[in-house]
């Protein structure tokens, strides 16, 4: 504890005054309209609603895609993290920086353009179709939407973790004789396990609550094509304010649970690592 | 970038190396570069002159205006919150200290979507606190507040975020040292800590800025999408496409992705100096 001589700087009651009620009024009085409205709603009503058919599909849909998507950046977000920190090659600072596009390109501008590209008469959409993949206004749409958007998270954790790698197990592994793949395999990959799942995380929580990306290229069809967010304001569009308050706080409840196994995670790594080194 | 020794037990064979590569850099063209060349491609297509009409239309016009002035407004009260939470947080220590920490990141894990939905909870025609609004005649919902509000919500945690981690690892013995000697509080702040954090600060308002013009699902639900009062950039794109305008509407998607693109390079400007400041601080 460095408390002691801290109380020296000035300022404590002042930034504690502006926190707590930026904090109350932005962000806590907001969210406790949700539990509000709720209320309004008796149990076996909130049940109703949230066990409706089409509202389950909307889970179906949303949960699956996220998923999906986070299981194709699971191969290529550490793919292009290691290319990016051990590879030499042309254009390797351009790429690097590019990889955030998807966190600085509004998602309203990457949903037309993902959904003008696959579309049938779109240049990617064309050739797809020929070959019988229909991806714009099918599930299929939704998870290349969401791989877009979700890719940086999985590149942007694992990249500084291989960055700070020590050489020496690597070096260790070659000497004793193993292939440079069974050391990839067996000596890299497995450090960089908790990078990845966080990443993982992170990718998944974002794609269940993404919207603007999503909605131009999903087609929307109830039961099929219609995420739990769209869903949402579907039901705002009809002033049905308590039932979409009672799908928002299913899809809240999901990414709260995923951000929670996430940091056990990390609380469970960090005490390995500290009783590894003891 | 740390050069690495070229030890070849660390470097890939090329029968490795090169298809790795290739996968990753075909991964990136189809991914990255592809729907960025598109969207220029899209609002060239019938011709510059189309092009600038677009831009040139009344609606768009408006829209642009919109969403520089929620920009002007969500911007600073969001950069002045995150210095205000960093100096809190990094500087002392008081129990709910974890909490704060944790509740400045929850916008993060909300839905777009449900950061609209609050806000027409609390302020619209059924909202909680409508009968006081009705009585008073002030227009949240469908209206240029909500937008702001909405807006403000999404990017709480930018600067925070940016600025907590790096005032952590730089200590506060500058400060401490400048109180002792004397410096008032605000003259400390000025001289001593803005100085200090100036990249890093950049750093997290150029990220909540990106985010204050792109943002889509909570604007598009508190809005009302009123053509020329409370259409946003993002929310005229929406409209112009749904119209059939495809052209128009990936004009003004251009502007959006120059933005973007903008954003990205001083993100990576920011990042050099950033870390030329650290290697100053503790050369090797």
């Amino acid at each position: 504890m460095r408390a002691k001589h801290r109380h020296a700087l000035p300022g404590f009651g002042l930034t504690l005054g502006v926190c707590l009620a930026y904090l109350g009024l932005i962000v806590l009085l907001p969210l406790a309209a949700l539990a509000w409205k709720s209320a309004s709603l008796g149990a076996a009503e909130f049940w109703a609603i949230v066990t409706a058919p089409r509202a389950l599909a909307a889970y179906r849909v949303t949960f699956g895609c996220a998923a999906l998507a986070g299981l194709v950046n699971l191969v290529f977000g550490p793919l292009l993290a290691w290319v990016l920190v051990r590879y030499r090659f042309p254009g390797r600072a351009f790429v690097d920086a590019l990889i955030d596009l998807p966190f600085a390109l509004p998602t309203a501008v990457a949903g037309i353009t993902l959904t003008a590209l696959y579309a049938s008469n779109g240049p990617l959409g064309r050739v797809l179709e020929a070959h019988g993949w229909k991806i714009a206004y099918t599930p299929g749409g939704i998870t290349v939407a969401l791989v877009f958007v979700s890719l940086p998270f999985l590149v942007r954790s694992v990249q500084p973790v291989l960055e700070h790698l020590e050489p020496d197990v690597e070096e260790a592994a070659a000497t004793l004789g193993a292939g440079r793949l069974t050391t990839l395999w067996r000596v890299v990959l497995p450090t960089l396990w908790p990078a990845i799942l966080s990443g993982f995380a992170l990718a998944f929580a974002r794609a269940l609550g993404e919207y603007g990306s999503v909605i131009f290229i999903a087609g929307n069809m109830p039961m099929v094509s219609e995420i739990a967010p769209l869903l949402i304001t579907a039901k705002l569009d009809q002033y049905d304010y308590a039932g979409a308050t009672a799908i928002a706080l299913v899809l809240l409840a999901g990414s709260f649970a995923t951000l929670l196994a996430l940091n056990l995670l990390q609380l469970f790594t960090v005490r390995r690592r500290s009783a590894g080194a003891a | 970038m740390s050069a690495r020794p070229a030890s070849n037990a660390l470097r890939d064979p090329w029968w490795l190396r090169l298809p790795l590569l290739l996968l990753a850099l075909a991964f990136v063209a189809l991914f990255l570069v592809l729907p960025l060349v598109a969207v220029f491609g899209y609002a060239f297509e019938k011709g510059v002159d189309f092009y600038l009409a677009s831009l040139a239309d009344e609606d768009a016009r408006a829209a642009i205006r919109l969403t520089l002035l929620v920009a002007a407004i969500a911007v600073p009260a969001n950069t002045l919150f995150g210095i205000a939470a960093a100096w809190l947080i990094t500087r002392f220590s008081f129990p709910g200290r974890g909490l704060l920490l944790s509740l400045i990141d929850l916008p993060f894990a909300v839905s777009p979507v449900i950061a609209g939905l609050i806000y027409v909870l609390l302020f619209g025609a059924q909202g909680l606190f409508a009968p006081w609004l009705a009585a008073h005649d002030v227009k949240i919902i469908f209206a240029v507040p909500g937008i702001v509000l909405a807006t403000i919500f999404v990017t709480f945690p930018f600067v925070a975020r940016e600025l907590i981690p790096l005032m952590q690892a730089q200590g506060s013995e500058q400060e401490q040292a400048a109180i002792t000697l004397g410096a008032g509080g605000f003259a400390m702040f000025w001289r001593v800590v803005l100085p200090k954090i100036g990249w890093g600060l950049a750093y997290g308002v150029i990220l909540c800025n990106a985010r204050a013009i792109g943002e889509f699902g909570a604007v598009s639900v508190v809005s009302g999408h009123i053509r020329g009062l409370t259409n946003t950039m993002p929310l005229h794109v929406e409209i112009l496409y749904n119209e059939y305008q495809r052209t128009a509407a990936f004009a003004v998607a251009s502007l959006l992705a120059l933005l973007a693109l903008a954003t990205l390079a001083l993100k990576q400007l920011v990042g050099w100096r950033m870390r030329r400041a650290t290697q100053a601080e503790n050369p090797p």
